[in-house]
């Protein structure tokens, strides 16, 4: 049972991990790219009309990866997850179906017109083509969130004798008070990923003395529309979904920030350290005292439960990999925001496409916004635990009844060896479209 | 409420294997008849710009069924948990050979993915045939060994094979002779209509040769449906109860022929598209034949112990569902509005798309 229930997991983490490493470019490139394709109606310039272009060859690709392995998670619900899908499918079922009639319809219809259209649309039908696989891309975001907030602060429910979990109050799951906050969190930490994409591939040609009038375009605009989502991601959306977590996961909120114990006269926020679950601390610390007091309350002496006030039957149960998360996540958004405001001052300067340093750090940081999206996804996943409902239906519960861990391994194995082969696939043809770049052939 | 549902779902996988089945049965084609370059390319064309929506339905499908039937896609999906994982990968398969052929232009690679794109279709076809048999055979609900449920009553799972490949064993598998034979008919069918959605959407210089084959495959096809409802007698000793108690039932499996015999006059067809309208409502009848023929079941149980799954015992709460005919009804609207634009975009021959040109 005990390895059953680690397969299950191992599996839905590995597929949603790979997944959603292309659907948070697809939802915040889909914005740049009609951007890119509003900037040419306006100023009729061929070059934007060309950006928007190559990005949508990209695009294409990255959306291609996004379905094929997209599939997969609404499938897996019920084949490995039959009992949690039995127990809660009369409420999460409403969004996740919901998702399809919505998002999914609107995107994969009109992404072939965006894609085969231009000629046969014109450049204004063109345009909306792209505006409404934007707004499918980004329902389909709002209704997954949905789901995910009503697992995190179920609402609108009532609990069966049976055990069954059924809807009283539909309009209760979009009135969620989970979902705003992380719903706009989630969509501004996506256009922080593929503002560094466009940004990173800018910062390539420049480097590279290739397409420099294309890379000062993708630079330009990577900077500012990731500057400004980069702030987003940290105030006010990361501030009110962190203060939903303190206010109705507290045990989660304490294992995030690593705090064992409850400390009088406010807490210190922890900047390094390690959770040592032996001896309930954390090693070798740095941290800044009362500061996240004042962050979470604003006030600088506020208590703050520790870890010590919970029952273990409630506590997390991956302390270390979920402070990890939240640490690495808000360590890079930091990161992210100190960057690119010297890239934006840089800009303003007009020195930005010859300050070298900010160039290869930009080139360099092309990883880290997927890292740091996994790693806040990771911090939500993980800090459920060890609820699928939180604080009503056990993980342990939810796993399928009938599919033994001997099958389930199998698959696993098999996903692996796919996603690999699909990954090396997927870099090596945006790495071919890189190269080749946005210059059109002249006819 | 639930009736409402039920007649919903079964709407839109009729809707999805029409759709999603032209476009495997156009990679069917492509793996058998398209030896040119210039053949491939009319293929990939007709179905370039369409399957990716087609795909949707099927996701819609499995929304829908979560949202209106839990305990029947927790029941059903965990297990055939083998077969649908399969189906998964396949899909994959079928997608990037669709999608990433055009990507390099480099004669092996092209093969790699004509392969795969081929196969894949063709495994899917088998597939979703095998499927339909498993449902209409029944399964062995709570896993029953001895007299005595091992899981709860409305859980299974089911290997892929048994080792005898009988459907009356009484350890079943997913693939034996009967499901097998669905899946054969599966095959065949979305051949013919794959070629048929060929014929329409292109000028190919395949597509007389597909008339030929459309019209020999129908023969095969006759004699595996003739065979199928022969041997339907030893899964269900009484396959027609509902047709002999609701006689207008009737209607679906006349439609079944209607497509099947219709497409005997294949060449003589004066327009490109009636070909694909016969074998459409071939797939419809026999979806329809097959799921009115075990109503109100939608999954039969093989032992006396635990109960048949039915569209009533499956269903979420009556709030949940009321609520839902709200948002479908909306949603629904606008899925007729976006597949009208899409086909008036698209419509006619589709030739000069350049589908997958980079």
């Amino acid at each position: 049972m005990e390895d059953m229930l680690f397969y299950d997991r191992m599996q839905f983490a590995f597929t949603i991990t790979f997944h959603y490493l292309f659907p948070q470019l697809t939802m915040g490139l889909s914005l740049l790219i009609v951007y890119f394709k509003w900037k040419f109606l306006r100023t009729k310039e061929d070059t934007y009309n060309d950006a928007a272009k190559f990005w949508m060859k990209i695009f294409a690709l990255n959306f291609a990866m996004g379905v094929v392995t997209g599939i997969p998670m609404e499938f897996q619900f019920g084949t490995n997850w039959a009992k949690f899908s039995e127990l809660t499918g009369g409420i999460i079922g409403q969004t996740l179906a919901m998702e399809g009639m919505f998002s999914f319809f609107l995107e994969s219809s009109f992404l072939g017109l965006f894609l085969f259209g231009e000629k046969l649309l014109g450049h204004k039908l063109h345009f909306l083509t792209g505006f409404l696989v934007f707004l499918g891309s980004w329902a389909s975001g709002y209704l997954i969130i949905a789901t995910h907030s009503w697992m995190q602060h179920p609402v609108g429910y009532e609990i069966l004798e049976n055990g069954k979990f059924v809807l009283t109050n539909f309009s209760a799951l979009f009135s969620n008070t989970w979902l705003l906050p992380s719903y706009f969190h989630n969509q501004a930490a996506s256009l922080v990923t593929a503002s560094f994409v466009v940004a990173a591939i800018g910062a390539f040609y420049i480097l590279n003395n290739k397409h420099s009038n294309f890379g000062k375009l993708f630079l330009k605009t990577g900077v500012i529309f990731g500057f400004f989502a980069s702030v987003i991601v940290a105030v006010p959306t990361g501030d009110l979904v962190a203060k939903n977590v303190v206010k109705y996961q507290p045990a989660t909120f304490a294992a995030m920030e690593g705090i064992f114990k409850t400390e009088d006269g406010g807490s210190e926020i922890v900047l390094i350290g390690q959770p040592n679950i032996l001896e309930q601390k954390l090693d070798n610390k740095i941290a800044v005292p009362n500061i996240l007091s004042f962050l979470t309350y604003q006030d600088w002496n506020a208590e703050i439960k520790g870890l010590n006030e919970f029952d273990k039957s409630v506590h997390p149960t991956n302390i270390p990999g979920l402070y990890y998360a939240y640490h690495i996540m808000v360590g890079l958004g930091t990161i992210f925001i100190g960057l690119l405001l010297f890239a934006v001052v840089q800009l303003f300067r007009k020195k930005l496409y010859t300050t070298k340093w900010i160039l290869w750090s930009l080139l360099f940081m092309l990883p880290f916004p997927y890292i740091a999206n996994t790693m806040g996804w990771y911090t939500a996943e993980l800090g459920r635990q060890p609820w699928l409902v939180y604080n009503l239906l056990r993980t342990a519960e939810g796993a399928s009844p009938t599919v033994s861990s001997g099958n389930t391994l199998f698959t696993l194995l098999g996903f692996i060896g796919l996603y690999l082969l699909l990954g090396l696939l997927f870099l090596m043809l945006a790495g071919k479209i890189i190269n080749k770049g946005p210059e059109l052939k002249k006819h | 409420m639930e009736l409402f549902w039920y007649i919903v779902l079964m709407t839109m996988l009729t809707i999805y294997v029409i759709l999603d089945g032209y476009d495997f049965g156009a990679g069917i084609i492509h793996l058998f008849f398209a030896k040119k370059e210039k053949d491939k390319k009319a293929i990939t064309n007709a179905i370039g710009p369409f399957w990716d929506a087609n795909e949707v339905w099927l996701i819609a499908v499995g929304g829908v069924l979560f949202f209106a039937f839990p305990t029947l896609y927790a029941s059903s999906f965990s297990g055939f948990y083998l077969p649908l994982i399969i189906i998964l990968w396949l899909l994959i398969f079928r997608a990037i050979g669709l999608e990433l052929r055009g990507q390099i232009n480099n004669t092996l690679w092209h093969t790699i993915w004509d392969k795969a794109f081929g196969i894949a279709s063709l495994l899917l076809a088998l597939f979703f045939g095998v499927a339909l048999g498993n449902v209409v055979r029944g399964v062995n609900l709570g896993n029953v060994v001895d007299g005595v449920s091992t899981h709860e009553g409305h859980y299974f799972f089911l290997p892929l094979w048994n080792t005898t490949f009988s459907p009356q064993a009484e350890e079943l598998g997913i693939i034996d002779w009967f499901t097998l034979l669905l899946g054969i008919i599966g095959v065949v069918s979305l051949a013919i209509h794959g070629a048929n959605w060929i014929i329409f959407k292109t000028n190919s210089d395949l597509n007389t040769k597909l008339r030929k084959v459309i019209f020999n495959l129908n023969f095969v096809l006759l004699a595996l449906v003739a065979v199928s409802i022969l041997v339907w007698h030893v899964i269900e000793p009484k396959p027609f109860h509902n047709f002999i108690d609701k006689p207008w039932l009737w209607i679906f499996p006349i439609l079944t022929f209607t497509g099947l015999f219709g497409l005997f006059k294949v060449k003589s067809f004066k327009k490109d598209g009636i070909g694909f309208i016969f074998s459409s409502l071939f797939l419809f009848g026999g979806i329809t034949t097959t799921v009115a023929s075990i109503f109100p079941k939608v999954l039969p149980s093989t032992n006396t112990i635990n109960p048949s799954l039915t569209l009533y015992n499956t269903a979420a709460d009556s709030y949940g569902l009321g609520v839902g005919v709200y948002w479908f009804a909306i949603a629904a609207v606008l899925v007729a509005v976006y597949m009208f634009i899409q086909y008036k975009v698209f419509k006619g021959k589709m030739d000069d798309i350049g589908y997958g040109d980079h």
